[in-house]
């Protein structure tokens, strides 16, 4: 009943129609969210009394920072799913992730350079968020290039859920021994990265930048997810009666 | 208007922040696009049908 | 076949016999091939005087940088000798044979594991703190650098299992290898070498040490089974 449902989309076969028509609605959503987040950065929010303009940037650098750590999680959820359940489609879903994330936590570390530098006079500090984030960026990668090594995409599933997995568990670990290793370094009292006090408008336009790239990046990892549905069950009966892949 | 871009003389970095942010989104959903045209070309070609598929269909 | 009477061995799902087990085949093995043990050690060492050709002989810049080198080095040293951890038994197809045995895999991962750091890590413990001198570390720093390398580089072979396990049998391994375990690498290395820091800055290496024996006990409870779930998944 409610269980057979839930597993019916666990299939490829009935997943890939429902994202196909999912996507178009979360790309809208995150277009208009981001029209409306630019807005409010470029335009409207005050500029910062010690930061000047270029504060603004944190409109992206942040809400990119959170995507590409929410992403990993999620992302190491379906690995755990994958290896708990064995489904195809939970790996498919974390592969299609990865290379989402990556590109947030490139994202966000480039725009923290860009922001330091006006700011704090160095294009990079030694400070332990930016240090995770580009430890982060190892994380992604190594999954990637452990995906695109192995041949075997079951092996290859199986293998990046464990590394994620393990990914995750020290994810933390390593926030909190760069951070303690920062702390203890530090010799003035300036955090690169600390944002100028927040006034409303600043924390609307956060948010809704947060929302719009949430919404970004689940639109194209679907795109993504139903390109690996097409890769890898190519020959199958159900891709073989799709409709735009039955010749006309 | 003037001030907007100048941007209070930061503007490389803000607008280069929205901007290689903008072209890093660009690129991303050109690649994934790429992508699933490529997946969906060799699913056709691997279809049963094939000689169909193969002459483009003309058969 | 090594050993192959012991994995027929009756008492199924003992978890200390197949320690045993792992770790005496494993190091017998080692032992017989003590060139390449020295050729490891030997690597360590050169590592290490190159910083100095490379950086200044100036003594007090060096002490501030003897215990990162010193570590970074290790990290090295161990990541050269990984593959060897599965590779070598994978080949012939005694790794198969060991993964069907009635012990428990974990078990005799862990065997191997101790096995690894006790021909590694433990040679490179000791040797560290002659190599301290080198870099004009003052001997209560000698002795926190060995404490926290004693400490430190089994965590290295545990998580490093993980990985050559990941990595079993494919083409750019050794490379590959080090992209997914260095990252994980970097917490006992920052408590690891942070721990001489701290000594010299007066503020004591209890923290430190205490952190990396927590972290150790996470590691051992952990790694042989996240390292057996590797193996499975590259023999299937």
């Amino acid at each position: 009943m409610a269980s057979l449902n839930w597993f019916r989309y666990a299939s490829p076969a009935t997943f890939y129609p429902v994202a196909g028509r999912m996507i178009p609605w979360f790309a809208a959503a995150a277009a208009v969210l981001a029209a409306i987040g630019a807005w409010i950065g470029l335009g409207i929010a005050p500029t910062d009394f010690q930061q000047g303009e270029a504060y603004r940037i944190i409109f992206i650098h942040v809400p990119a920072a959170w995507m590409s750590m929410f992403v990993y999680l999620v992302m190491a959820a379906w690995s755990a799913m994958a290896l708990g359940f064995n489904t195809r489609l939970s790996a498919m879903m974390a592969q299609s992730l990865a290379p989402s994330g990556a590109l947030m936590t490139f994202i966000a570390l480039l725009t923290g350079s860009l922001w330091g530098r006006p700011t704090w006079g160095t294009y990079w500090a030694w400070d332990a968020r930016m240090t995770s984030e580009l430890i982060l960026l190892f994380l992604y990668l190594g999954v990637i290039a452990l995906r695109n090594a192995i041949d075997d995409p079951r092996r290859a599933d199986r293998a990046c859920a464990v590394l994620s997995l393990v990914g995750a568990i020290n994810v933390p670990i390593i926030y909190y021994s760069v951070k303690w290793w920062n702390t203890l370094h530090q010799g003035a009292s300036v955090s690169v990265g600390a944002a100028p006090k927040m006034a409303a408008t600043m924390l609307a336009g956060m948010l809704i930048m947060a929302f719009a790239a949430w919404f970004y990046t689940i639109a194209v990892s679907l795109m993504r997810v139903r390109a690996i549905m097409l890769e890898r069950e190519r020959g199958s009966a159900w891709v073989c009666a799709l409709p735009e892949i039955k010749s006309s | 208007m003037k001030e907007f871009f100048a941007m209070g003389g930061y503007a490389w970095y803000v607008w280069g922040s929205y901007g290689i942010t903008a072209l890093v989104v660009a690129a991303e959903v050109v690649a994934v696009k790429a992508r699933g045209r490529r997946a969906r070309e060799e699913a056709r070609l691997t279809a049963p049908d094939s000689l169909s598929a193969a002459t483009g269909g003309s058969l | 076949m090594e050993g192959a009477l012991a994995l027929a061995h009756p008492d199924t799902g003992a978890v200390l016999p197949g320690v045993r087990w792992a770790l005496a085949r494993d190091l017998r093995l080692a032992l017989r091939s003590r060139a390449e043990l020295g050729v490891q050690l030997l690597f360590y060492v050169i590592v290490v005087t190159l910083f100095p050709l490379a950086t200044t002989p100036e003594r007090t810049l060096l002490a501030t940088m003897g215990p990162g080198v010193l570590w970074v080095a290790a990290l090295l040293a161990s990541l050269l000798s990984l593959p060897r951890l599965f590779a070598v038994d994978h080949a012939d197809g005694t790794l198969e044979q060991i993964a069907l045995s009635p012990y428990p895999l974990p078990a005799l991962v862990f065997g191997k594991i101790l096995a690894h750091w006790l021909t590694t890590g433990l040679p490179v413990a000791l040797l560290a703190p002659l190599l301290g001198l080198q870099y004009a570390i003052d001997p209560e720093g000698l002795v926190v650098l060995a404490s926290a390398l004693l400490l430190g580089t089994p965590i290295l072979s545990l998580l490093g299992a993980i990985g050559a396990a990941l990595t079993l049998g494919l083409r750019a391994g050794g490379s590959l290898l080090a992209l997914l375990i260095l990252p994980l690498y970097v917490p006992v290395l920052i408590f690891g070498a942070g721990a001489v820091d701290s000594a010299r800055a007066g503020l004591g290496a209890t923290a430190n040490l205490s952190l990396l024996a927590a972290g150790l006990l996470i590691a051992v409870v952990g790694a042989p089974f996240a390292a057996a779930t590797a193996v499975r998944i590259a023999l299937d």
